[in-house]
């Protein structure tokens, strides 16, 4: 019972990161029709700099809010200096140039912090375990990340549901003409979006750090899942993403955690311990095929016609 | 042929290099480059095989590498098993490529756009992870191959010159093929398609049976390629179809040239010589070759092959 | 009378709260060169892509030489003898002009699945297409790449590879659409030449062309269709003469 409650919070809290990653990915997909690979890389930058930060003020939160800045500066910067110039081209022009980026992101972070990975350690404050059932206790941080992640969640939907700005981008998400036609600065709202989606993506990796160790490649596994879950979402829709990840994050958890049991039933415990994490993975991937057989465009496609 | 032209005179010159280096080799006693290109090669022949379904079918995969794997693991498998003979293995190697592009073309079709993209990903992915779960197989680790595939005497694999000279007609043989497919009936339907595929089901194709058959040609194609690596490396591991392989193939072919026929194989010369080249002055290497990339896409349209290309067109 | 070539009953088509095709019933005879017109946000393009097989009905039917072929796909409506050219030019833009109609005849010409002669030099296909390009005029641009010619020329050539696939009937959606003075004209006299060989439906805004061409005419407002007959009936028909003169309402979801 325990363990089932934990590895429930467990996969609630990872399927609510992937939510992060993913609502960052689906906004700039949605609205530039832009597919970046490289929104993994910022995960993990969000991740290094948080280490560096937190290291250098020896203070976790002020070293996390920093992180998340300079995350968000350096979306900028990535839009305005390159992918600006790649609105409006084939998605497969898309695909190569972020692939490049991740190369140079790669090479830049191990040019700058060296090949190891770096450990995020916690302050005493977050690491205690807190009640949250009687008998049930839960790590405090990964309770926090919960709760920042859900903050984040609501904001976005109060955002983009309720304000101009998210008037504006939904305007975008289904039609690119109009908000150029109200003479509104597009060139503005796109570098603002991208900023929105690299920070979003910057504090997942930084909220992630402490959890795993903080390496070169972190972004690309959890990418692929981020976009995973947002062709099982539909591209551009928040919602659909946020109940994808969640369910995402749910099976992957899950998966890991019980499936190593449950085929000792039937095979050797080596080979169960091999298998088991390997069929996780190919359980979130076997749910996008069949999504994307059944529903070819998603489960909640943005720009219904 | 009717005309001088730079990108023939430089395809050919690449072309008869690819052909005399084993003569250079020998005869510098320069033995690493030999074993490079026969990975070029190998590659080479993989990218082309990307080309027909990306380039002349318009069917972006970026699951490409999965075929390296499913032909490089059957390989890998039947030799563990006691199976070393390669007129068992290669059959084996491209019926099993064959018969997953089937599967995952058949679903993967149903889609389109970057949705095709993603779900062929996915399912490279997949692919992954069950080589990773094949516990008997090295899972993570891989599977050692500790003897090339055995043509009872026909070719000796363990030479390297007769090794390399077998990738070479290979790819050779699968150029010439793609050359023949591209200007056949069915190659002008799947070309059609690329274009305008509601004009093609207007006049009477229906649509995904022939992007079907050109995904398995093109899966088998690369079955071919992935059972060569496994020899070359002696070795094959989840590594080989992991999404990043399968970006570097289509970065080689949009590097030289989608939809022409050599753009592949200079991609994939340019690509891996340049790789090579860029981690001798440094070990950042990466460094250079990604924003080279992004270059690449934002000013260097049609690739090399659209390059010499400009240079006729004076 | 004897079983008409198409045959269209009480189709239905909605679009959330619109009915775009309302219970349309309407035939067309072997020969027959059938016009069907109506203000813009009629439907007539919806009907079009329903007798293409582009969009689906929710109810009713259509027949084809007494088949039913309203749940077929595109390709095998085409197959049976059912050609289009479309509204907004739909060609392949970067195949020549002889490409595009030799396709067309490859189609009706056995197998495609045939991987090693080069079909460009299968004078069969080569030269049934030089004969559909030489039909509408176009023989002189057979080699050039579509996406190099006129507007007008392109919408001949929708009509030469229409032809070559050897339609029972063709649909042809506006092919008058975007035509200068003097290239509608050619259009009409190409139109009167090729009503002798094949039965047509004609969808067209332009009214002088179609009281020209048409036999009959079947007249779509908000879906219905509320007027058919010949174009002398048609011309003196009361509520046409409403729906066209009078309060002339642009209704959203035409294209």
């Amino acid at each position: 019972m325990l363990l089932v409650v934990e590895q429930f919070l467990n996969g609630l809290q990872f399927g609510l990161l992937l939510f992060l990653l993913a609502a960052g990915l689906t906004l700039v997909f949605g609205i530039m029709d832009l597919v970046n690979l490289a929104h993994g890389s910022l995960y993990m930058m969000g991740a290094y700099f948080a280490a560096t930060f937190v290291a250098w003020t020896g203070n976790f939160v002020l070293g996390a809010m920093l992180a998340l800045g300079a995350t968000l500066l350096l979306g900028i910067v990535l839009e305005v200096t390159a992918l600006r110039h790649l609105y409006g081209r084939d998605h497969l022009d898309h695909v190569l140039a972020t692939f490049g980026l991740i190369l140079f992101f790669n090479e830049a972070v191990r040019l700058i912090w060296g090949p190891a990975g770096l450990a995020l350690p916690l302050p005493g404050w977050l690491t205690v375990p807190v009640p949250i059932l009687p008998g049930i206790h839960y790590p405090a941080y990964r309770l926090a990340i919960i709760i920042v992640a859900l903050l984040v969640a609501l904001l976005l939907y109060l955002g983009v549901m309720r304000t101009r700005i998210g008037m504006l981008i939904r305007a975008g998400a289904s039609n690119r003409e109009m908000i150029g036609a109200l003479g509104i600065n597009i060139k503005l709202l796109y570098t603002l979006v991208f900023g929105l989606g690299a920070a979003l993506a910057g504090l997942a990796g930084l909220m992630q750090a402490p959890i795993l160790t903080v390496q070169i490649g972190m972004g690309e596994n959890i990418l692929i899942l981020a976009f995973v879950i947002i062709v099982i979402g539909g591209i551009g829709s928040i919602r659909g993403a946020f109940l994808a990840a969640i369910f995402v994050g749910m099976i992957d958890t899950l998966g890991r955690a019980f499936l190593p049991n449950l085929l000792r039933q039937v095979l050797s415990s080596t080979a169960a311990s091999t298998a088991a994490p390997a069929l996780s993975s190919m359980l979130i991937y076997l749910l996008m095929a069949i999504v994307l057989v059944v529903r070819p465009e998603g489960l909640f496609p943005a720009n219904r016609r | 042929m009717k005309t001088f032209s730079v990108s023939k005179a430089f395809t050919a010159l690449v072309l008869a290099g690819l052909v005399l280096l084993p003569l250079y080799s020998s005869l510098s006693g320069n033995i690493f480059i030999l074993t490079l290109f026969t990975r070029i090669v190998i590659l080479a022949l993989a990218a082309a095989s990307l080309n027909l379904i990306m380039g002349y079918g318009g069917m972006m995969s970026f699951g490409h590498a999965a075929y390296l794997g499913v032909g490089g693991y059957a390989v890998g498998i039947l030799a563990q098993e006691g199976v070393g003979s390669g007129f068992i293995q290669f059959p084996v190697a491209l019926a099993a490529s064959a018969i997953y592009a089937l599967v995952i073309g058949a679903l993967s079709l149903r889609t389109r756009g970057v949705y095709f993209i993603m779900i062929t990903l996915a399912f490279a992915q997949m692919a992954y992870y069950v080589a990773s779960g094949l516990a008997r197989y090295g899972g993570d680790d891989g599977l050692t191959v500790y003897k090339r595939s055995d043509f009872s005497g026909l070719i000796n694999l363990s030479n390297r010159t007769q090794f390399y000279y077998l990738c070479l007609a290979c790819l050779f043989g699968v150029v010439l093929l793609i050359w023949r497919i591209g200007n056949s009936r069915f190659g002008l339907v799947v070309q059609g398609l690329r274009s305008n595929e509601q004009r093609m089901q207007a006049i009477g194709f229906p649509a995904k049976r022939y992007q079907l058959v050109c995904f398995v040609i093109s899966g088998t194609m690369c079955g071919l390629a992935g059972a060569l690596l496994a020899n070359n490396t002696d070795f094959v591991s989840p590594a080989v179809m992991y999404w990043t392989r399968s970006g570097d193939l289509m970065v080689m072919v949009i590097l030289g040239g989608m939809g022409t026929l050599f753009g592949p194989v200079m991609g994939a010369v340019v690509f891996l010589v340049l790789e090579e080249l860029l981690s001798q002055i440094t070990e950042y290497w990466a460094l250079i070759m990604g924003p080279l990339l992004l270059l690449i896409v934002l000013f260097g349209r049609g690739g090399i092959m659209g390059l010499l290309g400009r240079f006729d067109r004076g | 009378m004897a079983e008409p070539l198409l045959r269209v009953e009480k189709l239905v088509r909605r679009f959330g709260g619109i009915t775009a095709t309302d219970h349309v019933s309407l035939d067309v005879a072997a020969g027959e060169l059938h016009a069907i017109i109506g203000p813009n946000g009629a439907g007539k393009t919806t009907l079009i892509s329903q007798l293409t097989g582009h969009l689906s009905p929710h109810a009713g039917s259509v027949s084809l030489g007494g088949l039913d072929i309203t749940y077929l796909p595109a390709y095998r409506r085409c197959a049976l003898g059912l050609a289009r050219s479309f509204q907004i030019t739909s060609l392949l833009l970067d195949f020549t002009a002889a490409d595009n109609v030799a396709l067309a005849a490859q189609a009706h010409a056995g197998t495609s699945f045939r991987f090693f002669a080069n079909a460009r030099k299968e004078t069969g296909l080569r030269d049934a297409a030089r004969a559909a390009l030489d039909r509408v005029g176009l023989l002189h641009r057979a080699d050039v790449e579509v996406s190099k010619i006129s507007h007008g020329e392109r919408r001949e050539l929708e009509l030469a590879v229409a032809l070559a696939s050897k339609p029972k009937i063709l649909l042809l959606d506006e092919p008058m659409a975007g035509l200068g003075v003097t290239e509608s004209q050619r259009m009409v006299k190409l139109l009167q030449e090729l009503r002798k060989e094949v039965s047509i439906v004609l969808v067209e805004h332009d009214m002088e062309a179609v009281f020209a061409l048409a036999d009959r005419i079947s007249v779509l407002v908000y879906g219905r269709v509320i007027a058919s007959g010949d174009p002398a009936a048609i011309r003196q028909n009361d509520e046409v003469k409403r729906a066209y003169l009078g309060d002339q309402h642009v209704v959203t979801r035409h294209g």
